[in-house]
């Protein structure tokens, strides 16, 4: 399968060897992506693939600067794309591409549609993030953990408390937590599920428990990577 | 969006110079900002990448070496948005004149020359305000690589492009990037209809085109403070205006 920009692309990286497998996951904060992450990891490592993870603002460009910005809570829609932009071109250049080029796996733990979500809620102009992005790379496989905002919160406050960015406090200054929790968590789920239709993401029902929806993404992934796929030991005792 | 080719309503002006390295555009908006500070109008001046998010990450990955045409296009875009917000908007809100040594064009000129796709650094851009006088400082490679030589002695990295390796002498890259860029001005000039200033002439002659433009573009906004000027010579015959 021939390897695509999402737009008008990075002109001065020949893609014609960039193989391997992109694999996306996305889903609200705290719908239990990490969990998910490291399982598929050790699933796919068992088979034989390399894997390499890749998170959303973990680069060590621009990690400073949008720690700072956040600190002194100083960002803007604008610079706050920015930031979120270079970090990930970044991470495109010097660690996804490459990987990709060697063949490995890359486990994208959130990918642009995270920043597609976030900057739509904030109010940036649509067409302005989506040009943005437009030197990404388009994904082999975007799995969404669905999830509905009020499973979500008994989620996120049995293992934490609320964040503040996570909370949407930023753009819901001088309101109670829990209700900008569910305010901001609520318009992130639409504006996901919107792009889910738009994008063909494939959907999993993350309402479940974590074994099923393991289940769930190996089934898709093995899709995918022409994998055939374990089917759970309850469904073979069954034939 | 696309401000860029849409007026803006505030109730200040923006002026911004372009130009290559070493092309005099520096000197002469600042002999712009003294003559109307002189004329008591509210001048705020702003510079490309100046802010504090961004500095020392640029820093940074310019002393690591690790940019890319992308990366560091993005850098510069973040800057300039902080800039935009904080710097620019504010005081044009509130009536100044700012004068910003580069802008957006710089982006432009620069990041296409790099190999980044020139619609997409466009598309980047597209918050940024149009300015109501852009000033295109024109002038060959030779003559700006000379005043920069008997100025500094020593050509930046990143300013002679040798993050491009298009050669390994400082000077011949960036004579090579230069010329990129300047293509790059002289295709933009007529895109966003540029205020071409031959920059090869007397610094003095240039400042007269300079200033000459200025009151006839900005001729309303500037009234007042031309008008209250000339007033205030101190002229013999003058007389007392009645109550």
């Amino acid at each position: 399968m021939g390897r695509r920009y999402v737009g008008t692309g990075l002109t001065y990286v020949d893609l014609s060897e960039v193989n391997g497998h992109l694999i996306v996951l996305e889903g609200s904060d705290g719908v239990g992506r990490t969990t998910q992450l490291s399982l598929l990891r050790t699933w796919l490592e068992v088979q034989g693939y390399g894997v390499i993870e890749t998170g959303w603002t973990r680069s060590a460009l621009v990690r400073d600067s949008i720690d700072l910005a956040k600190a002194g809570n100083s960002l803007n829609v604008l610079t706050f794309n920015l930031l979120y932009a270079t970090d990930y071109a970044d991470r495109l250049e010097h660690e996804i591409i490459p990987a990709l080029r060697s063949g490995f796996i890359v486990l994208a733990d959130r990918y642009i549609y995270t920043a597609f979500a976030r900057a739509m809620v904030r109010g940036a102009d649509p067409n302005w993030i989506r040009n943005l992005y437009g030197f990404a790379l388009e994904p082999d496989l975007v799995l969404y953990l669905q999830v509905d905002v009020d499973t979500l919160i008994n989620r996120v406050l049995r293992a934490d408390s609320l964040d503040y960015w996570e909370a949407g406090l930023d753009h819901n200054p001088g309101l109670d937590p829990y209700d900008s929790f569910q305010r901001y968590q609520a318009r992130m789920i639409r504006e996901f599920d919107r792009m889910a239709e738009e994008m063909h993401f494939t959907v999993i029902d993350a309402r479940k428990g974590v074994e099923e929806i393991q289940q769930d993404l190996r089934e898709a992934i093995a899709h995918v990577l022409n994998l055939s796929p374990e089917k759970p030991v309850a469904e073979v005792e069954e034939r | 969006m696309a401000r860029l080719d849409e007026k803006h309503t505030f109730p200040g002006r923006l002026i911004i110079v372009e130009g290559i390295d070493g092309s005099g555009k520096t000197t002469q908006a600042s002999l712009l900002r003294h003559w109307l500070a002189s004329l008591g109008v509210p001048v705020f001046w702003t510079e490309w990448n100046s802010s504090t998010l961004v500095k020392s990450t640029t820093k940074k990955a310019k002393k690591s070496n690790t940019l890319t045409p992308t990366t560091f296009s993005l850098l510069h875009a973040t800057d300039f948005a902080d800039r935009l917000s904080y710097k620019i908007i504010p005081p044009l809100k509130a009536g100044m004149l700012v004068i910003a040594d580069r802008y957006a064009f710089t982006a432009f000129a620069r990041d296409t020359a790099r190999g980044v796709h020139p619609e997409w650094v466009r598309s980047l851009y597209e918050f940024a305000i149009k300015p109501d006088i852009a000033f295109y400082f024109k002038v060959p490679i030779n003559v700006s690589l000379k005043r920069l030589l008997s100025a500094r002695m020593k050509l930046k990295f990143y300013e002679a492009g040798m993050d491009m390796g298009l050669s390994k002498d400082p000077a011949e890259c960036f004579e090579l990037f230069q010329s990129r860029v300047l293509d790059e001005y002289d295709r933009m000039s007529e895109e966003f209809g540029f205020h071409v200033i031959d920059a090869v002439q007397p610094i003095e002659a240039q400042q007269r085109q300079v200033r000459a433009i200025v009151e006839r573009e900005l001729h309303h906004y500037l009234a007042p403070y031309l008008d209250k000027a000339r007033s205030a010579l101190p002229t013999p015959q003058q007389t007392p205006v009645s109550a």
